[in-house]
């Protein structure tokens, strides 16, 4: 070993690249693919399973609060609005109220 | 942004093509931090499953800089952890890794046989840091940057990593001579 160069030369020969065995890379890549699979077969069944465990209701239980209580301030800001415009009697004021709410309700309900 | 945002296939895609690249570079990382196929084999997967995990992370924080460094710091800590878990040193029997791959007619093999087992074995006897610098740079071809990346050093601290590793490597090596002869 007469100098630097040659050393290190020496050492890109014996740390050559190793080759994988052959079957290897199908190995992994079919693993890989299985993962991915799996990973989307997974996703699906807590997307079903998520919604009949209680505990994951709290978002979307958050969400129907959140738009019931945007709604029901709807309602009464419609019924004050109507209250203050002249009513012919007390009996149609609450029946349009009644409409009022059964309208700002019923934006709310699932549809069948 | 959604406009942004890749598609899972796309992600598959380009970690298939990163997969087929850098096979061969973390087999090799492996087999020389382990030092026989099969754990080289149990660590390349691992590495690969794991890389597969946060690809869409890596991708986005790489700011389109090569990953390959990224794919050797996870086989590293792999590495780190196979030896703590199973409380083992890596063998040296990376010799068969030299005359199995290197593309010598047998004239020349036989010749220089001695002289790289010898390195080999140097490289064995360097501290955890030295050894793996070299085998970035040698076996994988890596540059002083890709190195830095992948040890979480910086640039110059690498450059001076590596140079002391190949000085301390021949000094290893030389005495080794002299004391068979």
């Amino acid at each position: 070993m007469s100098n630097a160069a040659d050393f290190e030369l020496l050492l890109r020969q014996a740390l050559t690249p190793v080759d994988p065995p052959a079957d290897m890379p199908e190995r992994i890549e079919a693993t890989l693919v299985n993962l991915t699979a799996m990973a989307a077969d997974e996703l699906e069944a807590w997307e079903l399973s998520a919604m009949r465990d209680p505990r994951n209701w709290v978002r979307p239980a958050a969400a129907v609060v959140v738009g019931t209580t945007a709604g029901a301030a709807l309602v009464v800001l419609r019924a004050r609005q109507r209250r203050r415009r002249p009513r012919p009697n007390v009996l149609d004021a609450a029946e349009q109220a009644l409409k009022d709410v059964y309208g700002g309700a019923r934006k709310f309900l699932p549809k069948h | 942004m959604a406009t942004t945002e890749k598609t899972k296939a796309q992600l598959d895609a380009e970690f298939s093509d990163l997969y087929r690249q850098h096979l061969r570079d973390v087999y090799s990382y492996s087999y020389y931090r382990v030092g026989n196929h099969h754990d080289a084999e149990d660590l390349t997967e691992q590495t690969f499953l794991q890389a597969y995990r946060h690809f869409e992370r890596a991708q986005r924080e790489s700011n389109g800089r090569p990953l390959r460094p990224w794919l050797i710091r996870i086989a590293h800590n792999l590495a780190a952890n196979f030896y703590r878990d199973r409380s083992r040193k890596p063998q040296t029997a990376i010799e068969d890794a030299a005359v199995i791959s290197a593309p010598h007619d047998t004239e020349t093999l036989v010749e220089g046989r001695e002289e790289l087992k010898a390195i080999l074995d140097g490289v064995q006897k360097l501290p955890d840091d030295r050894r793996e610098a070299l085998i970035m740079r040698f076996a994988l071809g890596m540059d002083n940057r890709e190195i830095a990346r992948a040890m979480g050093r910086s640039d110059g601290a690498t450059k001076v990593l590596i140079h002391r590793a190949i000085r301390q490597l021949e000094e290893i090596v030389k005495t080794t001579d002299e004391e068979g002869s």
